[in-house]
């Protein structure tokens, strides 16, 4: 297992590097003034010099990428023109709310998802088939910031059930900060109605931001369902008397899923652009807000050092899939 | 003394998108208690609806249209979906199927899927919880052991790709007599091995109803096979039973042409390749007559015109044809 | 073609695909034609701000008065345009390099391979807004980016099959009989490539229309007074909740184009490919 883990780490080296090289060439190579395009567009020409001499543009290419790579390693990402502070430090800070959007997002994408695509598969042809394979199309056309504008139109500003933006209501106090998780901090401080505050700022971003992916499992779980279904094995467990509800649930679905677990890590892919834009419209203090607000404000640090850890990420994403890929089913372990 | 399986009059259609395809035309056989019956037929001819219309996993556009399936005095086809789940599949009713590594789910492990079956279909023993799994273990090794699977007691713990072929089906014969049923059907569980297992296996099976005390419906397209193992002979074609006795009996003087025909091609018996010319009438549309007759070397004017009626040779084995009406 | 057309015209969701792609394409193409009110693609009419659905404007119209439906016709044009020119440099990229890559092997093939694992390693959205960004904001630079990061798509897909064709049995014939390297790629092995190219297009082009209304609503693609879909719905996000309409049709034309191209992708993936077989 462990030679398996650092086998897929190794395979993965080159096109981190890669991409180490292009974010390299992009804030170095490309703009004509590179210290005027890192200190962005509103620095004085006092900033830019000394960014000049603190990134050490005047000397070769050669050096200064190893010196960036350098900077890179011990996770110092420049500093942010915006914010003046160290982009690493903005990130860490964001990080949490990410997170918990994210996982929140993939948790219902999952959870719900694996079951309906089962239903569906399950129920082949009849009306649940057709009802759900109308949504999996519908869910992966809709645009999420349209999606987020129209339930933040119902739910927020028709009905008033849920709020409308942000991570917490501007009225209640912010619990202090212990591990940068919103609702474990409140939880940790003993504020219940903090917690559940928080939790009901959770739900539209979450529900938004986990759509197209909900489609895309349900589509595919309901795939795996079918193809499944057709094999003599399902035969056999019929005809040695398995019990149906466990047959479905246990036997068929472990064998339903590798299609979509596949599908789950390439969902990542979505979550991080989704979360971009989420993020933006409902004023979520997280990084895809980070990115957007560099870009508006031309921040080129800031955004080159998202892209690489987008990049590390989505490795590191890809890795944990095969993982999980080799413990669903054993005989992929077996030949590595 | 009542057979412990008779199927009279078996009639099963099924709606394709060319129409009604009648499968089953009139299947009749009887299993003896503690006898061998070899179920013979090409491929096609309606061997795999024969099974599940007697397991009661029929696909959703197959319906029976006539006939009974008579299992130690009860109809099977009066059942209902979890009468036959509950209390036939598995405790009374084992199952071998044909393909052993296609057969078990490729993702649990042997074990699992063996304990499943006996937790919901084992004899009661009055045991609950971890000393009823426990029980189960031990029989399932037990079984195990006599099948010759090599070290039983870890064999649980492994994946259906980690066996051989021959060892796979030594595993699915111990799980079709793990619930001590009655009556076992065996879906040709040797077409996927190569010959020196098949005749192992064979020979097992063979110790097994013996020592078991089962009853045995062997499906297969080989005679040869049938020749070693069983005791009784029904004879399929088009979906019809076209000759029905004992082995011996028919192997030494088989009467229907179509028996005749599948014989003198046996590669034990023809010094040439030969086969039998035609092809089997497709279930869509089967001719008026006797099904066979078109291909038949003895046909008359009579056979292409009505049914030909049940008879009895002088084997002994009941025959469709006219010659012996 | 016609058995192609033919094995398409059973399956039902793709034929909706075909008509509402056929649908949008007559949009865009008589566009002015069509919309009640064409001159709203840069008019305003201040008096008429606002006005919820009604006979005359089946949509409403907006801040400036402008008829909604109008305007969505309009935009039609505009998402087309942007997806065809996108995935067409697209290709005109990537289906050179996937041939290259795919049919010379060693050094340019590994190089080749290699930037594309480190293009698709990003979602194409992130990688697009970063070269946008900086090659200054316009639909222009917006398309060019999305062009850059789309082409990997169809690299990997030529690479794979003509490492696979290149290595089958009449390719030997043909190098056999002395046929160049370039006649027996572009005559010979493309065409063979084209089909899941074709397929990957065709879903390129709704998810390209996905994008590019991303990019309009964060103000990095079309600029106003342009009809565009994207740009409609981030104008109409300060006029909510009132005026509901605004956001609500630009954001169903997206919806129903994407889904047009997205069914019909499918079934010509269905034909192409039958082996993955999708289990209708």
């Amino acid at each position: 297992m462990l030679r398996f883990v650092v086998r897929r780490c190794l395979l993965v080296l080159p096109s981190l590097l890669g991409l180490l090289v292009i974010t390299f060439l992009l804030i170095r190579v490309v703009p004509s003034d590179p210290a005027m395009a890192m200190a962005g567009d509103a620095a004085t020409p006092e900033q830019i010099e000394r960014l000049r001499q603190q990134y050490g543009l005047d000397r070769p290419i050669w050096e200064q990428f190893v010196s960036y790579a350098g900077k890179v390693a011990t996770l110092d990402l420049g500093e942010s023109a915006f914010s003046r502070r160290p982009v690493a430090v903005d990130i860490a800070q964001r990080l949490p709310a990410t997170l918990t959007l994210t996982f929140c997002a993939l948790a219902i994408s999952v959870f719900v998802g694996v079951p309906l695509g089962v239903v569906a598969g399950l129920s082949h042809n009849a009306w649940p088939d057709y009802l759900l394979r109308v949504f999996s199309v519908m869910g992966i056309a809709v645009a999420a910031f349209w999606f987020a504008i129209m339930l933040q139109l119902l739910f927020s500003m028709e009905l008033g059930w849920l709020p409308l933006r942000g991570e917490l209501s501007p009225t209640i106090q912010r619990p202090p900060r212990v591990t940068g998780f919103m609702v474990a901090d409140a939880l940790i401080a003993g504020r219940l109605d903090v917690a559940a505050d928080a939790l009901r700022h959770l739900v539209l971003p979450a529900v938004t931001l986990s759509l197209g992916g909900l489609a895309t499992i349900v589509r595919f779980t309901r795939a795996g369902v079918l193809d499944t279904m057709q094999q003599d094995f399902v035969f056999y467990e019929r005809a040695m008397g398995y019990r149906r509800w466990r047959l479905n649930w246990i036997y068929v679905l472990r064998n339903s899923v590798t299609a979509t677990v596949t599908q789950i890590g390439l969902l990542f892919g979505g979550l991080i652009a989704g979360g971009v834009v989420v993020e933006a419209i409902f004023d979520w203090p997280g990084i895809g807000s980070y990115t957007v607000q560099a870009i508006l404000t031309g921040d080129r640090q800031v955004m080159l050092a998202v892209t690489l850890l987008i990049g590390v990420v989505y490795a590191a994403v890809n890795i944990l899939t095969d993982l999980v890929h080799g413990v669903l089913d054993p005989r992929l372990m077996e030949r590595g | 003394m009542i057979p412990v399986l008779s199927v009279r009059g078996l009639k099963v259609s099924i709606r394709t998108d060319e129409g009604k395809a009648e499968i089953l035309d009139d299947i009749g056989l009887t299993l003896e208690r503690g006898r061998i019956l070899g179920v013979v037929g090409e491929s096609g001819c309606g061997k795999s609806t024969l099974i599940r219309s007697i397991m009661g996993i029929l696909p959703r556009a197959a319906t029976v249209e006539a006939g009974e399936i008579w299992f130690e005095g009860e109809n099977l086809l009066a059942f209902s979906e979890a009468e036959l789940n509950d209390g036939v599949r598995s405790s009374r009713i084992g199952f071998i199927p044909q393909d052993p590594l296609l057969a078990l789910n490729p993702v649990f492990k042997v074990g699992t899927q063996m304990l499943e079956i006996m937790r919901w279909h084992a004899p009661p023993d009055g045991l609950r919880g971890a000393a009823r799994r426990r029980a189960h273990v031990d029989r399932l090794v037990g079984l195990l052991k006599r099948m010759q699977v090599p070290d039983p007691e870890t064999a649980l713990e492994r994946y259906p790709h980690q066996f051989s072929g021959g060892q796979r089906q030594r595993l699915l014969i111990a799980a079709a007599l793990a619930c001590a049923p009655g009556l076992v059907i065996a879906d040709e569980p040797t077409t996927a091995l190569d010959v020196t297992t098949q005749h192992q296996i064979l020979l097992l099976l063979r110790e097994l109803v013996a020592e078991f005390g089962i009853s045995l419906l062997f499906v297969t397209h080989d005679f040869g096979v049938v020749a070693e193992l069983c005791d009784d002979l029904c004879v399929i074609y088009a979906g019809q039973t076209v000759e029905a006795g004992q082995v011996r009996a028919i192997l030494d003087a088989p009467s229907h042409p179509y028996t005749r025909a599948l014989l003198a091609c046996h590669p034990d018996r023809a010094t040439t390749f030969i086969g039998i010319p035609g092809t089997v009438p497709s279930p869509l549309a089967r001719p008026p007559g006797c099904l066979f007759a078109p291909r038949c070397s003895e046909a008359r004017a009579l056979c292409r015109t009505g049914r030909p009626p049940q008879g009895r040779a002088g084997s002994g084995a009941e025959v469709r044809c006219v010659q012996f009406a | 073609m016609s058995p192609i057309l033919r094995k398409l015209s059973r399956d039902l969701p793709a034929m909706l695909g075909l008509a509402i792609v056929l649908f949008v394409l007559v949009i865009a193409i008589f566009g002015p034609m069509l919309a009640p009110y064409p001159e709203d693609a840069a008019a305003s009419h201040l008096t008429r701000r606002l006005r919820p659905p009604s006979a005359a404007f089946p949509f409403g119209t907006d801040n400036l008065g402008r008829d909604i439906f109008s305007r969505v016709i309009l935009g039609a044009r505009g998402a087309l345009s942007i997806a065809l020119t996108v995935v067409s440099t697209a290709m005109l990229i990537g289906v050179p390099l996937g041939l290259i890559a795919g049919y010379r092997g060693g050094w340019l093939s590994e190089g080749i391979m290699r930037v594309t694992d480190v293009v698709l390693a990003i979602p194409q959205l992130i990688l697009a807004l970063a070269l946008a960004q900086l090659m200054s904001p316009s639909l222009e630079s917006a398309m060019l980016a999305l062009s850059l990061t789309y082409w990997p798509y169809f690299t990997r897909i030529v690479y794979a099959e003509t490492r696979r064709l290149s290595s089958s049995l009449f390719v030997d014939a043909l190098r056999g009989i002395g046929a160049g390297s370039g006649r027996i790629v572009f005559l010979h092995i493309l065409p063979n490539a084209l089909s899941p190219v074709i397929v990957r297009a065709t879903i390129g082009l709704g998810f390209t229309i996905l994008v590019a209304a991303v990019l309009g609503f964060l103000g990095m693609g079309a600029t106003p007074p342009a009809p565009d879909w994207g740009l409609a719905i981030a104008e109409s996000r300060t006029y909510l909740p009132r005026a509901w309409w605004y956001a609500t049709f630009p954001g169903l034309a997206i919806l129903i184009t994407v889904m047009g191209f997205n069914l019909l992708g499918d079934g010509l993936r269905d034909i192409v490919d039958p082996r993955i077989r999708r289990s209708r």
